[in-house]
């Protein structure tokens, strides 16, 4: 039973960090190409460090809690480096794709 | 607070949390850790307490429980929402920038709605204008803007503004 | 079943790495490449930590950590350096 969460666990990671890098390879600009990682690793690198927990709990005698510290670290900086990089892209002009609809006064 | 509690505790939950961190790196609960992480928290939060201009305040600990119970269930939707997306046709989305208004005034509470707008549904918060009022947002894929900022200030702001207030 | 499933999670993981690094060597612009680097790390991480599910060893995690604060820095300075034209100020 524990085998198969596993599993699952691991693949469901590995599907969204894949996503994730599917997104910044084909998406047509740089703020679109922003969405992939932020969100598609946070999850995939989640559920991947979740299943390590899973198991170092259960194949030794003492429960491993540490893997937590790098999830609870990549949910706070996940969205602070988007932020930066994205505000440096706002600020050397980088150009959108046409079809990005503009802020209504800018 | 009383008084002598509040002069070697000024941030009581910064302390907690360096403790909790220093408990975790170790993973062990041993008694020798327990104590030199203590020192370590208790002595890091007081001498950095000059840093840490405004004081934190956190009203109403329910709500921000049910506000990360609701940010968590919406991390995972966003992520299959945004897989959806991603391995979809690209040709067909519809990106754009909107500015949101914002009400919340604390610079905590305004940097963890950016942080929750970044983390939930195909929204990446960009940019913070000087005067602090309004938040520039980028989305993957938008057909109707006004119901987003909507859904954004009622869902996140809303509950964060009741959380974090001036002291 | 769990050597399949790390089986079949390396080579996503790996194919991952792969499409970053792409992106990291046709840019076209210095945020592109900013972006791609920090999703570099983040796949790194997620590969050492497969790495250390299949050793059963624990000791990958550091290695991981010490990627996640480290690649966090990286960004952040590239960011301020690409914002202000220095990083320190």
């Amino acid at each position: 039973m524990l085998e198969w969460i596993l599993s699952a666990l691991i693949v469901i990671g590995a599907f969204f960090t894949l996503v994730g890098s599917i997104g910044l390879y084909k998406l047509p600009d740089f703020f679109m190409r922003l969405h992939g990682p932020t969100k598609a690793t946070t999850l995939g690198v989640g559920a991947i460090l979740i299943a390590s927990v899973l198991y170092f709990s259960f194949t030794t005698s003492d429960i491993s809690l540490h893997e937590v510290l790098i999830t609870l670290f990549l949910f706070i900086t996940a969205p602070i480096s988007a932020h930066l990089m994205a505000k440096a892209a706002l600020h050397i002009r980088l150009k959108r794709v046409g079809r990005t609809r503009e802020p209504a006064d800018n | 607070m009383r008084e002598p509690v509040k002069k070697f505790f000024p941030h009581p939950v910064l302390t907690l949390v360096l403790w909790g961190v220093w408990l975790l790196l170790h993973d062990t609960v041993a008694p020798g850790h327990l104590v030199l992480g203590f020192i370590l928290a208790f002595s890091i939060s007081l001498l950095t307490s000059g840093f840490w201009e405004e004081k934190v305040c956190i009203r109403a600990p329910l709500i921000l429980l049910r506000f990360l119970g609701i940010v968590l269930w919406d991390i995972l939707v966003a992520n299959v929402t945004v897989a959806k997306l991603i391995l979809g046709r690209s040709g067909k989305l519809k990106p754009g920038f909107f500015y949101v208004e914002l009400d919340i005034q604390t610079p905590v509470g305004i940097s963890i709605l950016a942080n929750t707008i970044s983390l939930t549904p195909g929204t990446v918060s960009c940019d913070l204008t000087e005067d602090r009022t309004r938040l520039l947002v980028h989305a993957l894929h938008v057909e109707d803007i006004p119901a987003m900022v909507k859904q954004i200030k009622e869902r996140y702001e809303a509950p964060l503004k009741e959380v974090f207030t001036e002291c | 079943m769990l050597a399949t499933a790390l089986l079949i999670a390396f080579s996503l993981v790996i194919l991952a790495l792969l499409l970053s690094f792409i992106r990291l060597a046709i840019g076209p612009d210095v945020p592109d490449r900013i972006l791609a680097l920090d999703t570099l790390y983040i796949n790194a991480i997620a590969l050492l930590i497969l790495a250390g599910l299949h050793f059963g060893s624990s000791l990958y995690f550091e290695a991981a950590l010490l990627i996640a604060v480290m690649g966090f820095v990286g960004t952040v300075a590239f960011s301020k350096y690409l914002l202000r034209g220095d990083i320190m100020e």
